[in-house]
């Protein structure tokens, strides 16, 4: 059974976003890290790149493969998760203590397209 | 397509809670724990791997030596009973058809072991080329099944859990036994760097051999590790570092090829590559970076595309970004500074030696 934070926005694939005033942290939910297994590296931006709602904003690579991060909302990045350079494998520790990416959110209004807890709960079967 | 064919130990695999995925027309475990703990304990200890997937052919017949020989790289002329040789089947242009070993069994009866996923195609290529010769070519896939004991531990473990004493077998020999009523071959060999046997016998002795291996504690390991672990020791993979467009001699495998043997297809081909040298070279990379180089990202020499990754990976017993990469000969120099497109980014990678990781064999 995969963890699940409640107050969390959740995309179909499989990113979260927790917002905090105009600050979204986004990180992969606690499926999908168990669906890739050992994460081995994470591709991050950089700080004031832009990234948009369901457009690729870098990567997270297990052994096997390497899979797409998308972005649940549009925003500039200000700050990455300079701890998963050193230490990638703190994502299948907590995926959702450790996020990815913080960004400024440019459009709040595009939280409506994501999922609550609940219904990512359900899109996940469980 | 049709639905995936599924070894003889497939319930089993799903009651561990396998990652089940299809691989050469199988449903196949990709891990069971995970990869790196899996790959870890056939380095370090002892693992056990359901590879019931590979093909099983039989070569009988007057003139099954000299059949071998001529669809064969290796040389199996009066080769001696109870050994094993690694080698290829070449189309005449060189390109390869699968990699395979070949176990002398008798004199003209030679078993072949050919890759999952090269069954239908390999068979109906052997029946095609023994038209001319007298033998009798019998596909025994669907009989075998095959375990693959790997790891520093597993002479111990044959001994101790199976009670199959395998103590005098060297690294690439084989021998026949009675197990539980029936007749099994064991043989040293594996796909791993490590030590290790591989057993081929019936659906129900691999069974149960399977259930005292994993009772006993031995970790079940998936194709996962077995890729990982054949990467890091320089070992290549059909369909990655050896196609239909990639010869033995483009993946640096010619002393698997004897081009000083009686004719063989695909002779002339390799013959004329290994003199003018080849317009491809599998080579090694290592990248500077953390970034992975996957199968088929493209290889920059400068702003040229050199040639592509074949297989890469974050490296589990060496902890470095490494690849295989099919590139122009003259990019592939030892040393040279070629780059690695990874998604949107180039990342500085060296050729280097293939071989990443130091194998372990009893010799």
């Amino acid at each position: 059974m995969s963890k699940i934070v409640e107050g969390l926005y959740y995309s179909e694939s499989h990113e979260y976003v927790k917002v905090e005033g105009n600050v979204g942290f986004i990180g992969i939910t606690d499926y999908a890290q168990h669906e890739l297994g050992n994460v081995v590296y994470v591709d991050m931006p950089e700080v004031d790149d832009e990234v948009s709602q369901g457009e690729e904003f870098g990567a997270v690579e297990s052994v096997k493969a390497a899979s797409d991060l998308m972005s649940p909302v549009s925003g500039t990045v200000v700050e990455v998760n300079e701890a998963l350079e050193d230490e990638p494998g703190l994502i299948n520790k907590d995926a959702f203590e450790n996020w990815i990416i913080k960004v400024e959110i440019s459009d709040a209004s595009e939280l409506d397209n994501l999922m609550t807890a609940e219904a990512y709960k359900a899109f996940i079967g469980e | 397509m049709a639905d995936n064919k599924r070894t003889c130990l497939y319930d089993k695999h799903v009651q561990l809670g396998a990652l089940m995925s299809p691989f050469g027309g199988f449903d196949m475990p990709i891990q069971y724990k995970g990869i790196v703990e899996e790959h870890n304990a056939v380095r370090n200890q002892v693992g056990v791997f359901d590879v019931s997937h590979m093909g099983e052919v039989e070569i009988t017949g007057p003139q099954a030596e000299k059949f071998v020989n001529y669809i064969f790289t290796n040389d199996i002329t009066d080769a001696p009973l109870g050994k094993i040789y690694y080698g290829m089947m070449l189309y005449p242009d060189g390109g390869t058809v699968d990699d395979l070993l070949v176990y002398k069994v008798a004199e003209n009866d030679l078993f072949l072991v050919i890759n999952a996923a090269n069954i239908d195609k390999d068979v109906a290529w052997i029946n095609e080329q023994a038209q001319n010769f007298d033998v009798k070519v019998d596909h025994q896939s669907d009989i075998y099944g095959q375990l693959a004991v790997q790891g520093p531990d597993s002479e111990k473990t044959l001994l101790d859990t199976l009670k199959i004493d395998a103590t005098d077998l060297v690294f690439y020999t084989f021998k026949k036994m009675e197990y539980d009523g029936e007749t099994i071959i064991v043989s040293r060999t594996g796909y791993t760097g490590e030590d290790g046997f591989e057993i081929y016998a019936s659906h129900a002795a691999i069974n149960k051999m399977w259930d005292l291996l994993i009772e006993a504690g031995v970790q079940p390991c998936g194709l996962g590790c077995r890729d990982t672990l054949r990467f890091e020791v320089g070992l290549p993979l059909y369909g990655d570092e050896l196609t239909a467009e990639i010869s033995p001699i483009m993946a640096t495998l010619s002393i698997f090829v004897k081009l000083d043997k009686e004719d063989f297809i695909g002779k002339e081909a390799c013959a004329k590559q290994k003199a003018e040298g080849s317009a491809k070279k599998l080579v090694g990379l290592e990248l500077k970076d953390k970034a992975i180089a996957r199968h088929g990202y493209e290889v920059l020499q400068g702003d040229k595309v050199v040639g592509y990754v074949t297989t890469g990976y974050r490296g589990i017993s060496v902890e470095k970004s490494l690849a295989f990469a099919l590139v122009d000969r003259e990019a592939g120099t030892l040393g040279n500074e070629l780059m690695v497109k990874i998604r949107k980014k180039i990342f500085p990678a060296e050729v280097v030696k293939k071989r990443f990781y130091k194998k372990s064999y009893k010799k």
